[in-house]
């Protein structure tokens, strides 16, 4: 009775928000009903007995995307009334095209019966002594133990993804530019020089640091600041 | 046992669910210019469908569906990051979002 009523309320609520979702003028206003929508989805899964996956479906959907669209929405500066020209073009179409996949759905929704032979095809059946969250992850990290590890890797594929599409290179890093270490000659940083035997390095001119052109008070200045600050 | 029509069965999570498949390809008809709206209506389409796998699943006592529902959340998670993050760098280079402009790789 209070479970009837509830599936009621919050599937009127989750419609009523999906459709301000695709109708709203305001792309931030359709976050946030894509938001309220998520939530009253949510709910449904818990009164079908689904809690896990009601929790993560808040936790991925509400906390992760619902942001990360929020996000996007608002730091882009789009111009959202342009991309509102062509509403009243396309909404007939939009109408069209849903009427008819709506009436093709309801006429599988009335047309179909459930196999007789469905209880014998269950994979996994759901344990009557278990919790949900429990029950899933004795099937999860056993019999489905290859796919979830495939999801995981298309989100680490999905993750790299986005770093290489939107990271923007400022040249401020210093790395490794492998072209040039293998251009690089012995030439172009090496020379070599025929010393004569009891010449100073002056005398040959490769005496580096080159000297300063006043020498001896800057030198002086010098020793002073490093006397003061070796101090401190 | 059922009192009316307050006893939820499989057809209505079914109904609910087509509803607003329905809603979701409607919302790309509508707002084919903004790709925003059109990534967060596939969002809504892909949210039928976990719907239908949980009814079916909690109709069926079978876990096998709410397993399925969840790598579909999985990759619903995924999509919605590449799209985004393609929104963002088509963004940086036009200047706009308008998706009837993206012909660029047209033969």
């Amino acid at each position: 009775m209070i479970t009837g009523l509830a599936f009621y309320v919050f599937s009127a609520i989750l419609l009523g928000s999906a459709a301000m979702v695709v109708t709203s003028r305001n792309p931030v206003h359709s976050v946030l009903f894509l938001i309220l929508a998520f939530f009253n989805a949510a709910a449904l899964f818990l009164i079908a007995g689904a809690e896990f996956l009601a929790m993560i479906l808040v936790i991925v959907y509400v906390g992760a995307v619902a942001v990360l669209f929020l996000f996007v929405v608002m730091m882009l500066d789009v111009d959202f009334v342009a991309l509102r020209e062509g509403l009243q073009r396309y909404a007939p179409v939009g109408a069209t095209v849903g009427a008819v996949l709506f009436f093709e759905l309801l006429s599988v929704l009335f047309g179909w019966q459930m196999s007789a032979d469905a209880p014998v095809l269950r994979l996994s059946q759901i344990p009557s002594n278990l919790q949900n969250t429990r029950a899933i992850g004795q099937v999860l990290y056993t019999d489905y133990i290859l796919l979830f590890q495939l999801s995981g890797l298309i989100l680490l594929v999905a993750m790299i993804g986005a770093i290489v599409l939107t990271h923007r290179d400022r040249h401020t890093t210093r790395r490794q530019d492998i072209t040039r270490q293998q251009q690089r000659r012995v030439s172009d940083t090496l020379e070599i020089l025929q010393i004569r035997s009891g010449a100073g390095v002056q005398e040959t001119g490769i005496y580096r640091p080159k000297p300063k052109p006043k020498p001896e008070p800057a030198l002086a200045q010098a020793d002073g600041h490093a006397q003061i600050s070796g101090e401190h | 046992m059922p009192q009316g029509a307050l006893a939820i069965g499989l057809g209505h999570y079914l109904t609910v669910a087509a509803i607003l498949l329905v809603l979701g390809v409607f919302g790309i008809f509508l707002n084919r210019k903004n790709v925003i709206v059109i990534l967060m209506s596939v969002e809504l389409i892909l949210l039928a469908v976990n719907l239908n796998l949980v009814a079916f699943s909690s109709a069926l006592n079978d876990l096998a569906g709410q397993i399925l529902a969840m790598f579909v959340l999985t990759v619903a998670a995924a999509e919605a990051a590449i799209g985004l993050a393609i929104v963002v760098v088509y963004f940086r280079n036009r200047g706009s979002i308008e998706v009837e402009d993206v012909n660029l790789m047209k033969g």
